[in-house]
């Protein structure tokens, strides 16, 4: 009875012992009573096989057209910190790059292996290099970057935080440790004109980097850590460092260093005199160039389109090995 | 009734004396609780009683269930008053009484905090949870400089926001309170100050001031009457607020200061009272007026809370005040109780932290490996430099040595993966919990029209067990049967009158009264026996006539009654309302009016009967009240005709005893089979006797009688021996017999509980018969069960019934199992045994060795049915199945005799009916029917525990994939515990980005329809077999948690492997994919989609969304604008949607393949559900897995 009485309850409730005063006040019962009407999907074998095999049908031309896309991309890299050591100095490398006597330039030879459109982009590669180091990505200031002198809170610079009293702009360990090899691009005799503007986001040129602040005590400590900064160009202008300092996620990342801003012929081949100043040796880190045509990808990048063809493919094989368990031991719902 | 019964009645046949399943059953005893305590003022009771203390089952543990009638013997001479606990209250001397100032005043305080100490006092209160302390540890450990992986407001948020929440929930209840509070004692009371009444606050109202209280006023504090507007002293005050009981009660004022009025002549005494105790029902007291001692109990008090009745104006003296009087002392919370599920919870919490334990030691270790190797050359590496050089002298900075570094590696990593231990998933279970609660409240199905009364939920933290009952203890009297008396048939002189039964014939008069052209007639009518009502009119001079008239004068007079009179439509008839506190009276008093013998007024010496028509005025010379040892009260009436007669009605039990057997032998023989036939037909049986007294007889009682009744030490005592002396040698005259109906629905209830596998006892304090046949009437017996009886009184023969009877019921269990596994087939058993037991058995059984043989013979059995058991041997079973077993056990019933029952079972429930408040206030769960309990348990129960299973593991899921994406980056972070996602966004992952749909889920996700779970009551089964939530399904989505973080971390990783990408980004990134993933694995387990699901899950991710745009677009943050130009790149999107579609696939294929291969008796039913009842009916009864389990240990 009790079972029966609470049916009939559930049915009669529904048509018309709550009387019909409004639909808001049958959707408050229906709520309270928790009957509110509601989807129920239930999975069944065709469902199922579907679903899978309607994400095989979209993920595989997903997968290959990435794969497509990176093809697409030339993409020439160079690895030369070893290469730009004199022989002399294999053994000891940490010396050699300390040894401020010593010039470090060192010539590069590319050979452009098949045709590369404009814009080019030129990336210095680090491997090993920690930037996501947790000491390091704090020690930076970012409202002194943006005011200056006017902000002088800069305990969180440590331990690049001050030079003889004053608080070094930009201070930090980033900026200290800013990359500081260059690079000159010639092809045949003429120089290839590398466009260096714009390398870096606007966001962080107009927000973050200072107008106004000028690097005017950088890099005159005891130590010395990277590049130097031109004291009369203000922080925003100077968009090496502003590429810099948005760390890298990875040990290992490229950063833009800039454009060539016209095509590169196929067996062109490209000379690149390095000087090659910065320390990498101490901690066993790679130094690369990369000279890359752009395109949606970013960059050569085969992991996204194998990822999505082979998901693609696993669901194609699910809906298959379902498809075939249903045929051959189905349950009947 | 102890008896030659035979100890087995192995034949599948039931006793011949039941024909058919009746009508319930009641005769005697424990139950009329209200009866028996109510007025009682013996400590005896009270200390046997449960309703002592509301605690004093769980505060004693060594408290011996088995032993009641020795321990209450001892406790009772003690209870009497000593000069060091009494206090001394000089009448309207406030000066004297108050000298040193040790009586509270009358204002008083519900509210926990004032304004200065609710911050202390709430946050003491709060952190008295082990996890808010671990996250204050926490919080405080990031504020080290040397640890600081947050920033400060960061770190302190989550648990601000849940310590804010949680206060201000606390804030707003003790707001209320203290409003209410703020009301009561402002309410005005008339004061007799300076010679002249005054109104005063209630609050301003001090102990020893007199009182006045008009018609339906509340009574501001508890005080002793001195007068009232009646004569004689009646007052009548309605005590529903104290004990929920709606009947009036009498108390009266003494005759000594009845006529003394304060503005004429000074009242000057004094009042020696018990200190302040929590006892509503007892009070002793002397009071000394004018020289002279007279003695108080509680019927002379009017508590606080009550209201004041059918009385023009009453006057007392405060004698405790404010939080010191018997109300406030009641006003105990429920006890807190903790769930099944969180307990075994807490068991995975640890896992976790030992898990936790593990990453960080990981980190650490790897990091001291590092820093090891590199030892050397740190301050080259242009990303570390050791040294701090700024300061003119070179020092280490932030570098504190090898083995420091790992410590607060360890430490810090702590700190960064602290969510691995859910935080949100406290505040979230009890947001849950409230949500359920709200729909159980609201659910029309348990919503009691008869009483208006909806389901209560008063303990809020239990709410999941209810889907796990295995035992049921169910109490009888109000529970399975209404309490609503019906007087039915009569027994008298040794002739059966039963022809009231049936139909009420049309041509019955209803008996009514004439005076002054008013007709006074009787609120209720009761079917009479038409050959009786010819006796009465006819025959008043024979013999039998006589013992007739007797009889009935014995029910109208025999009884506290007190008739009250009422208007009706008509304005020439009043209606007779008698109210009394023990519905077997009523009924009684109901009866004898309509068979002529109408109780028309009750004062305090007097009382008037209308005998046929003729007004009678009887002197009620004393009266000794019902108390469970006599079980029996007794009146001595002086009568009319100047005789002075005692009658007694009581049980049959303790009344053949008190009977004078030379007498009479064949009628009482007669009226013995009377009783046995009325209480197998599932009657209540009282009987009536009575014995003329002599005047020496009567002298001797009257002197020994006011000398006890006026007794200070162990006046209880003394009036039960007065009592007993006067009580014996009784002429039987006969027996009524009393219906207690049983409750709409309850067969159909006990009968669903039975298939959804619960096992129902039934705990009562009837006598076997009585219990036997409303066993037969609510289908908890049925006829091809076997009975056994265990009636011992010995030790010795419990232990070798027991022996027998699990002998026995091995041989049976096996010849059925057979029979079982060749028909094929579950449900209630072919031979099912049941098992009878009764209190006696149980004092023996109790607490020794034997407990152990009872509890295997129970579990043999599907119904056990325990008679004649006091209160504490109720909560001595289910203690004893407790200890027993890791099953559940819920007692359900209505009367202060089952508060230690409900209070020692996992979950108690109460039923809010007829008989006072005090279950209701001990319970967890309060509803107005017993056959609520069927949707309680098999929708809500199930509902609630399916649910709070699933939201434990996915909060442990959630956080632990959030956590260990973070742990995995980590390890390309050269161990040095940085976040690529933003600190913010790590906190508010918890609080916002998830918090909504889990919660959601949590309150309204069904798994199956209202309809389905009660239409097949097995699928209760489920929470038996912990299938929401146990150790496998933990570790199943521990690793599926491993591999969905695992799919999150790598493919950006490898995907953004050497590119350009910054923190921010791929932070971003990270943080939006945990987020959907998340919520597309709670849709993906959804499983009714209402559009508030809808809502919750995609509101939340555009949530998320918007919240990290937000923080992407503030300049000072690292991650500026992040956000818009990782947007605009395609691997992003790419990324999130491999990384969804490969994490969930493998979920998603084994969820496919376990429904769909070897499912649930949920998942069956759900797919009736969807495709319709009649193609899968059959496959759901065969498929579903048997009910009947081996207990677990």
């Amino acid at each position: 009875m009790e079972v029966d009485g609470g049916r009939i309850l559930k049915v009669s409730s529904g048509a018309q012992s709550i009387p019909r005063h409004s639909r808001k006040h049958k959707a408050f019962y229906q709520f309270t009573q928790q009957s509110l009407p509601a989807c129920k999907p239930v999975l069944t074998p065709a469902w199922v096989i579907t679903t899978f095999l309607l994400m095989g049908v979209i993920f595989i031309p997903i997968g290959l057209i990435t794969l497509h896309a990176s093809e697409n991309v030339v993409e020439i890299v160079d690895r030369y910190d070893t290469e730009c050591v004199p022989e002399a100095f294999r053994s000891n490398k940490v010396a050699y790059i300390k040894d401020n006597s010593i010039p470090k330039n060192c010539s590069r030879y590319l050979k452009v292996y098949k045709h590369m459109k404009a814009p080019i982009n030129i990336y210095y590669q680090l491997d090993n290099y920690f930037q996501n180091h947790r000491r390091y990505v704090k020690s930076k200031n970012d409202r002194q970057l943006l005011h200056g002198l006017g902000y002088n809170d800069t305990g969180s610079c440590k331990p690049e935080e001050s030079n003889n009293g004053l608080p070094i702009v930009p201070c930090g360990l980033i900026a200290w440790s800013l990359f500081n090899d260059t690079y000159t691009l010639i092809r045949g005799r003429s120089e290839l004109k590398v466009n260096r503007k714009n390398i870096a986001w606007k966001s962080d040129r107009d927000h973050k980097f200072g107008k106004s602040v000028y690097p005017f005590n950088f890099q005159n400590g005891t130590l010395m850590g990277g590049g130097k900064l031109h004291p009369r160009i203000p922080l925003s202008d100077q968009e090496d460092l502003i590429v810099w300092m948005r760390t890298a996620a990875l040990p290992s990342f490229r950063k833009l260093y800039g454009r060539i801003e016209e095509d590169l012929n196929a067996d062109d081949v490209v000379v690149v005199n390095v000087t090659n100043n910065y320390n990498t040796y101490s901690f066993g880190g790679k130094k690369k160039l990369i000279l890359s045509t752009t395109g949606w990808l970013g960059g050569k990048n085969n992991f996204l389109g194998l990822a999505c063809t082979s998901v693609g493919s696993s669901s194609i094989f699910i809906s298959i090995v379902f498809l075939l368990l249903h045929m051959k031991n189905p349950r009947i719902l | 009734m102890t008896s030659n019964r035979p100890l087995l009645i192995p034949s599948p046949r039931t006793p011949s004396t039941h024909d058919l399943p009746t009508l319930p059953v009641f005769p005697d005893s424990a139950k009329p609780s209200s009866a028996m305590d109510s007025e009682n003022p013996q400590p005896t009771l009270n200390s046997s009683s449960s309703r002592r203390s509301i605690s004093s089952v769980q505060s004693k543990p060594s408290m011996r269930y088995g032993s009641r009638g020795a321990d209450s013997e001892g406790a009772a001479s003690q209870k009497e008053m000593n000069d060091e606990d009494v206090r001394i209250i000089h009448i309207n001397d406030l000066a004297h009484t108050n000298e040193r100032f040790e009586f509270s005043g009358n204002s008083i305080r519900t509210t926990k905090y004032s304004v200065i100490t609710f911050l202390p006092r709430n946050l003491f209160e709060q952190f008295h949870r082990v996890a808010y302390l671990y996250f204050l540890v926490i919080a405080v450990l990031n504020q080290l400089p040397q640890l600081a992986v947050f920033g400060r407001g960061v770190s302190i948020l989550p648990l601000a926001f849940v310590l804010l929440v949680t206060a201000v929930k606390d804030a707003y209840e003790d707001y209320r309170r203290h409003r209410s509070d703020r009301i009561e004692n402002n309410r005005l009371a008339s004061v007799f100050v300076n010679n002249q009444f005054q109104l005063k606050k209630w609050k301003d109202v001090q102990v020893g001031e007199i009182i006045k209280i008009e018609a339906n006023e509340g009574i501001p504090c508890d005080m002793v009457l001195l007068s009232t507007s009646d004569p004689t002293g009646v007052a009548y005050v309605q005590t529903i607020n104290l004990d929920g009981e709606s009947n009036l009660k009498t108390r009266y004022a003494k005759q000594e200061t009845l006529s003394k009025l304060p503005e004429k002549d000074r009242i000057t005494g004094m009042i020696k009272c018990e200190k302040p105790n929590r006892n509503i029902y007892g009070f002793q007291a002397f009071m000394e007026i004018d020289g002279k001692r007279l003695s108080l109990g509680p019927s002379n008090i009017v508590l606080r809370g009550c209201e004041l009745k059918n009385t023009h104006w009453a006057l007392g003296v405060a004698v405790y005040a404010g939080r010191e009087t018997k109300v406030m002392l009641n006003s105990s919370g429920a006890p807190s109780k903790r769930s099944r599920l969180e307990t075994r919870m807490n068991h995975e919490i640890i896992m976790l932290s030992l898990f936790l334990v593990v990453l960080c030691s990981v980190v650490s270790l790897c990091a001291a490996v590092w820093l090891r190797r590199e030892n050397d050359n740190l301050d080259d590496i242009l990303f570390y430099r050791k040294k701090d050089y700024s300061e003119g002298e070179v020092k280490d900075y932030k570098y504190y040595g090898w083995a420091l570094e790992i410590v607060f590696t360890f430490l810090m990593s702590i700190i960064v993966f602290q969510i691995m231990i859910p935080i949100s998933l406290y505040i979230s279970m009890e947001l849950v919990r409230v949500g359920q609660a709200y729909f159980m409240i609201r659910d029309s199905q348990m919503y009691d029209e008869a009483s208006n009364a909806r389901f209560q939920c008063r303990a809020l933290n239990i709410n999941e067990d209810l889907g796990q009952i295995k035992y049921v203890f169910s109490d009888k009297t109000g529970t399975l049967t209404e309490n609503k008396m019906e007087f039915q048939c009569a027994s008298i002189w040794g002739v059966d009158y039963n022809g009231g039964r049936g139909s009420l014939e049309k041509d019955q008069l209803v008996h009514n009264v004439q005076i002054d052209g008013i007709v006074l007639r009787p609120k209720m009518n009761v079917k009479a026996d038409p050959d009786l009502l010819r006796l009465l009119r006819s025959e008043k001079d024979t013999n039998e006539g006589k013992h007739v008239h007797e009889f009935f004068l014995a029910l109208a007079a025999c009884n506290t009654i007190v008739p009250l009179v009422t208007d009706s439509s008509d304005p020439n008839v009043r209606l007779i309302d008698y109210q009394g506190e023990s519905p077997d009276e009523q009924a009684l008093v109901y009866a004898a009016a309509a068979y002529g013998f109408m109780l028309i007024e009750r004062t305090s010496g007097h009382i008037t009967i209308d005998i046929q028509g003729e007004r009678q005025r009887f002197s009620v010379l004393g009266l000794h009240e019902f108390d469970s040892d006599r079980k029996r009260m007794s009146v001595i009436l002086g009568c009319p005709d100047k005789t002075v007669k005692v009658f007694v009605k009581g049980a049959d039990t303790t009344m053949f005893s008190v009977t004078d057997r030379r007498l009479n032998l064949n009628i009482i023989r007669a009226t013995e089979a009377h009783i046995h036939a009325y209480s197998s037909l599932g009657l209540r049986t009282l009987v009536v006797g009575m014995r003329e007294l002599t005047a020496s007889e009567f002298e001797q009682w009257h002197s020994s009688f006011e000398a006890a009744s006026t007794a200070l030490i162990g006046r209880a005592a003394l009036l039960r021996k007065v009592a007993g002396n006067i009580e014996n040698n009784l002429i039987i005259l006969g027996a009524s017999g009393i219906e207690d109906k049983l409750q709409l629905g309850v067969p159909e209830a006990i009968d669903s509980l039975r298939t959804a596998g619960v096992q129902v006892w039934v705990l009562t304090g009837d006598k076997q018969e009585t219990a036997i046949s409303i066993g037969y009437s609510s289908k908890l017996l049925t006829r091809r069960m076997t009975q056994i009886l265990i009636n011992s009184s010995s030790k010795e023969s419990c232990r070798r019934n027991l022996e027998d009877a699990i002998l026995m019921s091995k041989k049976l269990t096996t010849v059925s199992g057979n029979e079982h596994s060749t028909r094929g087939s579950s449900g209630d058993g072919i031979t099912s045994l049941a098992l009878i037991i009764d209190g006696t058995s149980l004092v023996y059984i109790l607490d020794s060795e034997l407990e152990e043989k009872l509890f295997e013979l129970a579990n043999r059995c599907s119904v056990v049915l325990c008679c004649r058991v006091a209160p504490l041997q109720k909560a001595g079973i289910v203690a004893l199945v407790k200890k027993r077993t890791a099953d559940m056990t819920l007692a359900i019933g209505d009367g202060a005799n089952d508060v230690s029952m409900i209070q020692m079972a996992d979950v108690g429930v109460g039923i809010s009916g007829q008989e006072g408040r005090q279950a209701v206030m001990a319970s967890d769960f309060a509803m107005g029917q017993f056959r609520f309990l069927v949707p309680l348990l098999l929708v809500h129960g199930h509902w609630n525990y399916q649910r709070m299973g699933y939201m434990i593991l996915y909060n442990f899921y959630r956080n632990a994939v959030f956590v260990l994406i973070l742990f995995w980056y980590v390890l390309f972070t050269c161990f040095t515990l940085t976040t690529a996602i933003t600190e913010w966004s790590s906190m508010l992952y918890s609080i916002i980005y998830t918090a909504l749909p889990t919660i959601v889920v949590g309150v309204l996700d069904k798994d199956l329809s209202r309809m389905t779970l009660l239409s097949y009551p097995q699928l209760y089964g489920a929470g038996h077999r912990q299938e929401c939530y146990n150790t496998k399904l933990f570790w199943v989505t521990m690793v599926d948690t491993l591999w969905q973080s695992v799919a999150v971390f790598f493919i950006p990783l490898l995907a953004y492997w050497g590119s350009t990408i910054d923190t921010s980004s791929i932070g971003d990134l990270w943080t939006l994919s945990v987020v959907i993933l998340v919520n597309i694995h709670l849709a993906m387990d959804i499983i009714r989609w209402s559009w508030i699901t809808h809502a919750a899950i995609w509101g939340s991710i555009i949530a998320t969304w918007i919240c990290v745009i937000v923080i992407d677009a503030i300049p000072s943050l690292v991650g500026y604008w992040a956000i818009f130009d990782v947007m605009k790149t395609g691997p992003f999107w790419l990324c999130l949607l491999a990384i969804i579609i490969a994490a969930l696939t493998p979920r998603f294929c084994v969820k496919f393949l376990c429904q769909y291969y070897s499912p649930s008796d949920v998942q069956i039913a759900r797919e009736a559900e969807k495709f319709g009842n009649l193609r899968v009916s059959s496959p759901v009864q065969i498929e579903m897995n048997p009910i009947m389990e081996l207990p677990r240990r």
